[in-house]
């Protein structure tokens, strides 16, 4: 049997809030990219039939707009908690502002991406490169809010997607804000393609538990990374 | 001042039975959608009011507003509002020419500013005016005089709203549309290629009748007319909904009357009256007759082509590559990326996988066990 003996701590990373908002999240995003796709490209299955027998392309986009909904509270209530969560759900992880944030992306690049470097690297929430990932897709979030609920709102009545009625004149008509809607769907596909080998990637090659952190919350950290964390650190834990 | 004649005086002297004049107003009422005491208004201010000096011009356009505006529902009150109303300048429908037509629209803008209308069909060319000159003189110069003292502007059809034909890619003439080239003035655009000549006539009474400009979307369209998406007015939504396509127009779903959405019928994303005032005094319109819309009251519809595509090619990509040939060729890269990626990772990072390097020390440093 091979076996390792080192000290490790177990943290918790990843409150309740962030778990539950990262699993709607995903199911939403799972949802809209399925139905967004079949919106874009029907299938035409049936034949011979009329159309009051059958209402399936209506319930395709009805799961679509309900799960845009759901994305949309969800979304908000993720930026509230950017702002009243822990250290590691905090805005300034996202951005990175700080020098110390730029070389942490730099060595992520060197170690995790290039391999050209081994060493570890010791961030205990997202590495820094991960955050800046994470706020382009709250950018792409934030594109597709505005664009879904543009077109939305002309054949809605209700205040919320009313709200978003300018975009469309903005974006000079509803081509180009389908258009653009339809695009950018794809960057969540490929986001969701590399955000799941990387969660493999790491657990493979650092072994702290990262994919049972998003249900548990609690990551395996060595130790010495947590004692030099602490001092940093002492508003929360 | 010589007293003018109202639209009513203009329209009995000419033979046009009163019936026919109140049947025309009411219909008017109904398609700007107002209610029932808006009959009275519209009979009033035609009765009432003289006649609206107006000013039509040409400049990079096909006259297809001019072909659908004489076309519209009531032909006597096309009447009224082309002769009658009084088209002081039109350069299609005049009888005058040369000097004299140059001497008919300087006049109105002598007579009445601040009162006469301009009406514009064409986009202007920007690149190099003399794309479109008129008299010896460009459109922009004419149109930049014109507008000066106008009471609104009012742009016909996609050409003079947003380009149409002309300022599609690569837009040789540099040609732009009217609320481009001037400021400072209402702007109505009329929008389609052509409008429905009864959304026209009707912005011609809204203006008549209420004296000021219609409520306008954020396109600068009136809402009464262009309000709603033709696919949420468009009498084939169940099918949509149900989601029965045609997929080739020989197919027994085009037999049928399926959703042309698959056709690439850009109803969806096209804001006009197409499926409610239908066209030809109501007989049809695209839709009907068993081909997809492709949203010509919209800006840039030629550039969101294909016509039969429902998705737009992607401009840098070649003709016919969509976002979706795109998103796929590049989730295959990504998947190519990330399996060389994991193989690279089981051969650079052996030690960390295997478990061989101490804690706390790059691999480079760990001993060898």
């Amino acid at each position: 049997m091979r076996s390792r003996s080192i000290p490790m701590r177990e943290v918790h990373v990843w409150e309740l809030p962030v778990r539950i908002y990262h699993w709607i999240n995903a199911l939403c995003i799972v949802a809209l990219c399925i139905t967004g796709y079949i919106i874009g490209e029907p299938l035409a299955f049936m034949k011979g039939t009329e159309a009051y027998f059958n209402y399936w392309f209506g319930t395709v986009r009805f799961i679509h707009f309900v799960a845009a909904f759901l994305f949309f509270f969800n979304f908000i209530f993720r930026i509230y908690w950017g702002f009243a969560g822990n250290e590691f759900a905090r805005w300034y992880n996202f951005i990175p502002l700080k020098r110390s944030q730029w070389k942490e992306i730099m060595d992520v690049i060197r170690v995790d991406i290039l391999q050209i470097t081994h060493k570890r690297i010791d961030s205990i929430g997202h590495n820094s490169l991960a955050s800046l990932i994470y706020f382009v897709t709250f950018l792409f979030f934030l594109v597709q809010c505005l664009t879904g609920f543009g077109m939305y709102a002309a054949m809605s009545t209700s205040f919320l997607p009313k709200m978003f009625a300018w975009v469309v004149p903005m974006l000079g008509g509803d081509m180009n804000v389908r258009q653009l809607h339809h695009i950018f769907m794809w960057g969540f596909i490929l986001f969701a393609l590399v955000h799941m080998y990387l969660v493999f990637y790491h657990d493979y090659i650092e072994r702290r538990g990262v994919t049972s952190s998003m249900i548990g919350g609690w990551k395996f950290i060595e130790e010495d990374v947590v004692d030099r964390h602490k001092p940093e650190a002492g508003k929360k834990s | 001042m010589e007293k003018r004649p109202t639209f009513y005086e203009e329209v009995t002297d000419s033979g046009v039975p009163r019936r026919d004049f109140l049947k025309f107003c009411t219909a008017m009422a109904a398609l700007l959608g107002l209610e029932s005491s808006g009959v009275g208004q519209i009979v009033k201010a035609l009765e009432t009011k003289p006649r609206l000096p107006v000013i039509w011009f040409h400049f990079q356009e096909c006259t297809c507003c001019s072909e659908s505006f004489i076309r519209s529902s009531h032909p006597e009150v096309a009447d009224i509002v082309l002769n009658k109303i009084s088209l002081d300048y039109q350069e299609t429908l005049m009888a005058a020419s040369g000097v004299n037509a140059e001497e008919a629209y300087k006049a109105v803008m002598e007579k009445f500013p601040g009162e006469y209308l301009v009406m514009v069909e064409g986009s202007i060319p920007t690149e190099d005016e003399a794309y479109c000159c008129i008299g010896g003189r460009s459109a922009y110069q004419i149109l930049e005089e014109a507008v000066k003292n106008c009471k609104a502007v009012v742009a016909w059809g996609n050409c003079a709203s947003a380009g149409c034909v002309q300022a599609a890619s690569p837009n040789p003439t540099g040609a732009k549309p009217v609320h481009k080239v001037i400021s400072g003035k209402p702007v109505i655009n009329v929008q389609g290629c052509p409008p429905i000549a009864d959304v026209m006539v009707g912005v011609v009474v809204h203006l008549l009748t209420f004296d000021r400009i219609p409520q306008l979307d954020g396109l600068g369209r009136p809402k009464s007319f262009y309000s709603r998406r033709v696919h949420d007015t468009c009498y084939r939504r169940a099918n949509f909904d149900a989601g029965l396509f045609v997929e080739s127009f020989d197919d027994e779903g085009a037999k049928k009357g399926y959703c042309l959405y698959k056709m690439g019928c850009k109803g969806p994303v096209t804001y006009n009256s197409c499926g409610i005032i239908k066209w030809n005094d109501g007989v049809s319109y695209p839709i009907q007759s068993g081909h997809g819309c492709i949203g010509c009251s919209e800006a840039g519809f030629w550039d969101n082509g294909p016509f039969y595509e429902h998705l737009p090619s992607v401009a840098g990509f070649g003709i016919e590559t969509n976002a979706d040939k795109i998103g796929l060729g590049l989730g295959v890269l990504t998947a190519a990326g990330i399996a060389g990626h994991a193989i690279v990772t089981n051969v650079r990072k052996h030690k960390e996988i295997m478990n061989e390097q101490e804690e706390g020390s790059s691999s480079e440093k760990t001993k060898e066990i």
